[in-house]
């Protein structure tokens, strides 16, 4: 426990000196919320929501991606090219005390995230505070909690240091698109709406919007779940089959 | 005593590569071992095994009574490793970074004494970013002490430094010989190896082609060298009366009235043994 703790306590120092983390998993989702919020009027409405709250969610859905996902992704990758992780593995620490404070790093980041967003969200566009708040807390988890997954599984796939960033960008910032983060699916052509239909993303920001918006209990949206959850699985596999300690070589 | 280190009929493959055929060796705890090849000789391959890092195809490891290929995280505890390349933490100090290897180990050594080890007092509030390259090296080799641990692998240490870095280096890993550790060092400088290491194995194409303290390599050559060119063709004599030689050799050309141009004379030196060992594997 107090390894973990020290180890955590470095990781959240490292992540507040990384400016460019901080830039674009962090201050990017916030500056797109502050931007489309101007862009669509209070009167506006996508699926039926008002359109600042709508955004709300899709913006919740964008910091997810941008903050668990590509974040740690891009951390792990630039980290295992540089050495570092193959000097810790020769370390007395845990494999699963790193991958753990790391994974709870991205989640604390992605938990400020979000109560900036909803706070702006509030105090700009007027946005509802979040009706069933403990089903909120738990889905923000679930979604981080398997993003981060997601960026442990994909960081195995990118093999060089130079241009990870861009690689995971390309990546997360298309499905975030597709995934309705930025506006409604609703005009989408039906090949473009079957690839969302299987997007993780698609499901948290349909689910964020049933807990927040509507009062819906996270229990009573099981498909939402079950899906972003199946996702998880999914990084889970992916990380226990491609996560490495060593850079690539050559 | 048991060694520290024990290797032996060490092998390695790579696909069709022999990377390692059969190499064998033993380092004695408090011993400072040197590696010496050229790239691709196995070096690398065989410190990676020994630390764990890559699986072989057959022989016996251990390092401290362990085989790292199994060893857990008590073994760890006890070895310190530098890779081949620099890899820190750029954004955190210097301080910082020792404080947070420090905090894996359970008696770490305080950080200002590893902090003064190599040599970095002026920078411990710096970023690891703004450090030299041969600041940064250092700073590697710093992690790699602040556990405190029996064993050292340094992987080329010193690869890109300046003369004057290198020689800074040198000072601080010879200090290590004053605190007792275990030292397998690899290097494809001969000088690094001559100047630190009390033994030194000689690795060419996967096998150790030579294996002892280099005053012992170099003595099997004649002792002194000596090089004049004649007519424009560099002429090599080696020599165990190097002053008879020179008589002879100088007499003649001052009675030729000739000049014996670019002469010089030096005692063989590991460089030599170098030398003629990678050509005889080349035949």
């Amino acid at each position: 426990m107090r390894i973990f703790l020290h180890e955590l306590r470095a990781e959240l120092r490292l992540y507040t000196r990384s400016k460019e983390l901080a830039f674009f998993t962090f201050l990017l989702p916030i500056i797109f919320f502050v931007l489309l919020g101007s862009v669509y009027g209070g009167g506006d409405r996508i699926k039926g929501y008002r359109a600042p709250d709508y955004l709300l969610t899709g913006m919740l859905g964008y910091g997810v991606a941008a903050t668990a996902f590509s974040g740690l992704a891009i951390v792990l990758v630039i980290r295992r090219e540089t050495g570092v992780l193959k000097r810790l593995r020769a370390t007395p620490l845990p494999a699963h005390v790193y991958i753990t404070a790391v994974l709870l790093t991205s989640l604390i980041a992605f938990a400020i995230e979000a109560v900036f967003l909803i706070a702006l969200g509030m105090l700009m566009f007027d946005a509802a505070f979040p009706k069933s708040v403990a089903s909120v807390v738990v889905a923000l988890l679930l979604g981080g909690a398997t993003f981060a997954v997601l960026g442990i599984g994909v960081s195995g796939l990118v093999r060089r240091a130079e241009g990870a960033s861009a690689v995971i960008t390309a990546l997360y910032l298309p499905l975030s698109f597709i995934s309705g983060a930025f506006f409604s699916q609703q005009h989408f052509p039906i090949w473009l709406k079957k690839i969302a239909d299987v997007l993780p993303l698609t499901y948290f920001i349909d689910l964020m919007g049933a807990v927040m918006l509507r009062g819906v209990q996270l229990w009573d949206r099981p498909e939402d779940v079950a899906v972003i959850a199946a996702w998880g699985l999914v990084g889970a596999v992916l990380a226990r089959r491609f996560f490495r300690w060593v850079p690539y070589e050559g | 005593m048991a060694p520290a280190v024990l290797v032996q009929d060490l092998r390695k493959t790579y696909g069709e590569v022999q990377a390692l055929r059969g190499v064998s060796f033993e380092i004695a705890a408090g011993e400072i071992f040197g590696m010496l090849g050229p790239n691709g000789a196995g070096k690398t391959t065989t410190v990676e095994i020994l630390e764990g890092y890559r699986p072989r195809n057959g022989g016996t490891v251990e390092v401290l009574g362990t085989d790292p290929a199994t060893a857990g995280l008590d073994w760890r505890e006890r070895i310190g490793v530098v890779l081949q390349s620099t890899s820190l933490y750029e954004t955190l100090t210097v301080d910082e970074n020792l404080a947070l290897f420090a905090g894996y180990y359970s008696r770490p050594r305080s950080i200002d004494e590893v902090v003064e080890l190599v040599g970095l007092e002026e920078k411990r509030t710096s970023p690891v970013r703004v450090l030299s390259g041969g600041q940064k090296r250092r700073l590697d080799l710093g992690l790699a002490l602040v556990g405190d641990p029996e064993v050292l692998f340094l992987d080329e240490p010193t690869t890109g430094f300046d003369p004057e870095a290198r020689r800074r280096a040198w000072d601080t890993i010879g200090s290590l010989r004053q605190l007792g550790k275990t030292i397998l060092l690899t290097t494809h400088y001969l000088e690094e190896a001559e100047r630190l290491s009390d033994r030194v194995a000689v690795l060419s194409e996967g096998e150790i082609v030579a294996l002892g303290p280099p005053s012992e390599l170099t003595s099997h050559l004649p002792a002194t060298e000596i090089r004049y060119r004649r007519d424009g063709e560099e002429v090599v004599l080696h020599t165990e009366e190097p002053t008879r030689v020179l008589h002879e050799l100088t007499e003649e050309a001052l009675r030729d009235g000739r000049d014996l141009e670019g002469l010089e004379v030096r005692r063989a030196s590991l460089e030599d043994v170098y030398l003629a060992l990678m050509k005889r594997g080349e035949e």
